[in-house]
């Protein structure tokens, strides 16, 4: 089976994000960028299958401009096959990405598709749900266990009441939670290797998908500063505080 | 044209996280109609007629809705939402399941997790973990919004009288079934709806430890959560888990305690009240936010402050 994975380039997780003084985005110049984490828990899986000997091949994919190929070499050096790159302006939006992952889809035929359960950027939590509905493939969104079985797999989902298992026919569409797995790290010797392996670039015209946005950002600001507040000298005073000032107990 | 709001719930019960979409679609204007897809579900069409400001009910009872599987409900939402201006569900994690599939069966960008509406084509949501606020304006006619419980008060849960009547399903799409699922039992209230949340953080160093935050949970009536180092530890379960990938919270009251203030943390309870942190180092960023700070020892603090809340017969 082959394996398709989803990786997106992100401001690094780490990295406190600052609006932009003019308030039409984030500032993205002298950042540093990572893969976002949950699609490092992709490739992950997908090179543990590969390692267990169902998967025969993992193919990693990204949209995004052209420094996104960066984040495709960080797969390859973790153990993905290949790459594919799609060159698309910053910011494009979850269906367009989405159209363009059924675009490939269509071409590799892959038997799963592993993506991120969201992006740490705009946190929209979309794509792979969409990327099923596109495919009429079915989805395991948020999962933190996976068992691949004839014919199908049974995912574990993390839902808000706790865990959910479901089962699904093959092919299909997994999106990734925190705890799938521990992502390792590249090693330089597989970072050299990977800059021999095959990545293809390609543009949204060379897949036929009209990637025109739908949203107009209007603007972009800090969210309400909240100040410091006092210090308590013990526990009594803290309960007298939250009773008679705060009123919250 | 009105607002389409999906509900949420078990096939008992109407998810009080529905009732937050009610009180969005109210700022869009227009009648509000509820989809309730189920299972053997009369009990939630009943209870969602009642919710103050329901015109409608939509009530697709099904086999194969028993469990919200997305295969199945996307299908109804997409055959349902051309009809009305706006379709909503709560960003929990049925929602974020079974709304972009059905956006993507419309040909519609979804605008997920708003905080508010500014009108009914421009839409406020965080991004970057709510480090920045972006304000977005969609161009398409058919509009599918996510909405953050926390950012919208709960409509009233009586008082409404709506009709409901019948729709069909769309069978079952085969592609996936439902095996079971373990969802944690607990006395005490909902995280994402609770007045008042006690956290623990790394500084807990084992989960036999959170008895001490569930004593004083029991003595508030709150509710239990966790960092995500926590978590992370095996010390909580991920469904305690607050933060960025976690749940977002805004009760009344946060209690932080061993909790440094991780970025991702933040991102889930800063829109909270009143915060309390209880940690022993003072420099730990938690007390950047937190309105009342206690430097001490948890180990201390926490069974003094069990002591103090007996004494003062807050329970």
């Amino acid at each position: 089976m082959k394996v398709l994975v989803a990786v997106k380039r992100v401001i690094d997780y780490n990295v406190k994000v600052r609006v932009k003084a003019d308030n039409t985005g984030v500032e993205l110049a002298n950042v540093k960028m990572s893969m976002n984490p949950f699609d490092e828990i992709c490739v992950e899986e997908a090179v543990r299958m590969k390692e267990a000997g169902t998967a025969e091949e993992v193919v990693a994919v990204s949209i995004g401009v052209p420094q996104a190929q960066e984040t495709i070499r960080t797969a390859l050096a973790m153990g993905a096959d290949r790459g594919i790159h799609v060159e698309a302006e910053q910011g494009i939006e979850p269906l367009a990405v989405a159209k363009l992952f059924k675009a490939i889809v269509d071409k590799e035929q892959p038997g799963l598709v592993i993506l991120g359960k969201q992006a740490i950027d705009d946190d929209s939590s979309q794509t792979g749900q969409m990327l099923a509905a596109l495919l009429g493939w079915p989805q395991a969104t948020f999962v933190s266990k996976l068992e691949l079985a004839a014919g199908g797999l049974t995912a574990t989902r993390e839902v808000d009441g706790g865990l959910e298992t479901i089962k699904l026919a093959l092919p299909a569409i997994v999106t990734t939670d925190l705890r799938l797995n521990e992502p390792r790290y590249a090693t330089l010797p597989n970072i050299m290797k990977a800059k021999k392996k095959p990545l293809d670039s390609m543009s949204p015209a060379d897949l036929g998908v009209d990637v025109g946005a739908r949203l107009t950002v209007v603007k972009v600001e800090d969210p309400p500063a909240r100040d410091a507040g006092v210090k308590v000298a013990d526990v009594a005073e803290l309960v007298d505080k939250l009773k008679n000032e705060a009123k919250v107990i | 044209m009105g607002v389409l709001v999906i509900a949420e719930h078990d096939n008992a019960a109407l998810n009080a996280a529905t009732l937050h979409a009610v009180t969005a679609a109210q700022a869009l204007g227009g009648d509000i109609t509820v989809l309730v897809a189920g299972s053997g579900s009369g009990a939630v069409a009943d209870a969602a007629a009642k919710v103050a400001g329901v015109a409608n009910v939509l009530h697709a009872d099904d086999a194969a809705l028993a469990n919200g599987l997305a295969e199945n409900v996307a299908p109804v939402i997409a055959k349902l939402a051309p009809d009305y201006s706006h379709t909503l569900a709560t960003h929990t994690t049925f929602g974020r399941n079974v709304m972009p599939r059905a956006a993507a069966l419309l040909d519609v960008q979804q605008i997920s997790d708003i905080s508010e509406v500014v009108s009914p084509d421009t839409f406020v949501r965080p991004i970057y973990a709510g480090n920045a606020i972006a304000t977005v304006q969609t161009s398409d006619a058919v509009k599918l919004v996510t909405v953050r419980a926390t950012a919208f008060e709960a409509a009233a849960a009586e008082g409404g009288s709506a009709s409901v009547s019948a729709v069909e399903a769309a069978g079952d799409s085969g592609l996936s079934s439902f095996v079971g699922q373990a969802l944690s039992s607990s006395e005490r209230p909902e995280l994402t709806s609770a007045r008042i949340v006690i956290s623990g953080g790394r500084g807990m160093q084992s989960g036999d430890n959170f008895a001490l935050l569930e004593q004083i949970a029991d003595l508030l009536g709150a509710a239990v959560g966790a960092s995500r180092a926590a978590v992370d530890a095996g010390f909580a379960p991920n469904d305690y888990q607050v933060g960025q990938t976690g749940k977002v919270v805004a009760p009344d009251c946060y209690i932080a305690v061993g909790i440094s203030g991780a970025i991702q943390h933040l991102a889930g309870m800063k829109d909270s009240k009143v915060i309390v942190a209880i940690n022993k180092d003072e420099d730990a960023p938690i007390f950047q936010v937190a309105d009342y700070g206690l430097v001490a020892d948890l180990f201390q603090a926490v069974p003094a402050l069990a002591k103090e809340l007996k004494k003062q017969g807050t329970a």
